[in-house]
């Protein structure tokens, strides 16, 4: 199924809402590296803060699943094997 | 639009809401048994909220003309304690003859451990046995995508179980495309923060076609917007999507769904 509107319009539409997130992720980004000044991130928060800067990275691809690619960035990966970790027998 | 909504937590809900969900039109709705915000501490105190399911809630939806369904289980937080959710099982079919039950649910994975799969293959067993639909919730945020695969490989195992009674809700932009795929129902929840908004549901729908998929508010005691689902047919008329599309996702795939269980006796609005 094709969307009716074409990129002109969505472009047109959305773009005050997507200018405000993008300034809210780039006053965040500021507002950490301000406070990074004096200290630094420990180990957890930085690899969440490494993963905010790959997901970036894929914002600025030319895939056509972005929104996917983001969320598998943020997942725990799945190991097929999980049953047998947990003692269970497949059937 | 006479709509409906496959899972919200009325419970949680004041009065209001069902006057502001009429309104609205909201014509029915589905309530799964989920956590209370705290572990209940004995099989009476589930008792007593399948008591409140099937007795409390349906009367207080008919005051607003509002068909009340729902499913029963022990949620996958509290099936961590595994003796416990034993006695509740065992206890759900003293329930399960009541008129507005559809199934068994929300069953599924919180954070993915052992116990939680034991649980929610028991919760199978008993859907299996006595011929029950199902509703599964799948896990948030980085556990989603591990524990909905653990969940639909638990689901295929089991032959006794046909996936087009099995709605597998919360899914994501990385996990529908599995859930439909394997003939299964998807539901899409419309939750601030933690799961997708109405814009986001709507490109699913066009990039799906909307074929087995449900949309749904899941509106409880947290942060969530009970009048989610009119915002989705709200975007989906901005997008100028046809009205049957829009009917097909929020009425006639719950109705679909729900038709499969035998005790869903639905009287559309005349
Ligand atoms: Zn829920």
């Amino acid at each position: 199924m094709t969307n009716e509107r074409n990129g002109d319009a969505i472009v047109a539409e959305s773009f005050l809402d997507v200018r405000a997130k993008l300034l809210e992720v780039a006053a965040t980004l500021d507002r950490i590296d301000r406070a990074c000044q004096s200290e630094t991130l420990q180990e957890a928060a930085q690899s969440k803060r490494d993963l905010l800067g790959e997901a970036t990275k894929i914002l600025l691809s030319d895939a056509p699943n972005r929104a996917e690619q983001l969320q598998q960035l943020f997942s725990r990966e799945y190991d097929a094997d999980w049953r047998e970790q947990f003692g269970f027998t497949a059937n | 639009m006479d709509y409906i909504d496959p899972h919200i937590h009325m419970v949680s809900r004041t009065t209001d809401d069902y006057a502001t969900l009429a309104r609205m039109g909201c014509v029915a709705m589905s309530e799964p048994a989920f956590w209370a915000g705290y572990d209940r501490g004995s099989v009476d105190g589930f008792r007593d909220y399948f008591r409140q399911l099937t007795e409390t809630e349906p009367a207080r939806a008919a005051q607003y003309g509002i068909q009340h369904f729902t499913w029963l289980c022990i949620n996958a937080k509290e099936a961590e304690n595994v003796s416990l959710s034993r006695e509740v099982i065992a206890m759900i079919p003293e329930f399960l003859d009541k008129p507005n039950v559809l199934g068994i649910g929300e069953i599924g994975l919180n954070k993915n451990t052992k116990n939680e799969a034991t649980i929610f293959l028991e919760h199978l067993d008993l859907a299996a046995k006595y011929g029950q639909s199902i509703l599964i919730h799948t896990p948030h945020l980085e556990d989603k995508y591990q524990g909905t695969r653990m969940i639909l490989d638990m689901l295929c195992d089991d032959q006794r179980l046909d996936p087009d009674r099995v709605l597998v809700d919360h899914v994501e932009e990385h996990t529908i495309s599995e859930v439909l795929d394997r003939g299964f129902w998807g539901g899409m929840t419309l939750y601030p923060v933690t799961k997708c908004t109405p814009e986001r549901a709507v490109d699913m729908i066009e990039q799906t076609g909307g074929e087995r998929l449900l949309a749904n508010s899941a509106g409880d005691w947290g942060p969530s917007k009970p009048t989610a689902v009119p915002d989705l047919i709200f975007e989906m008329r901005r997008r100028s999507l046809p009205e049957s599309l829009i009917r097909k996702v929020v009425y006639d795939n719950p109705l679909e769904f729900f038709s499969k269980s035998k005790q869903f006796n639905f009287t559309p609005r005349g």
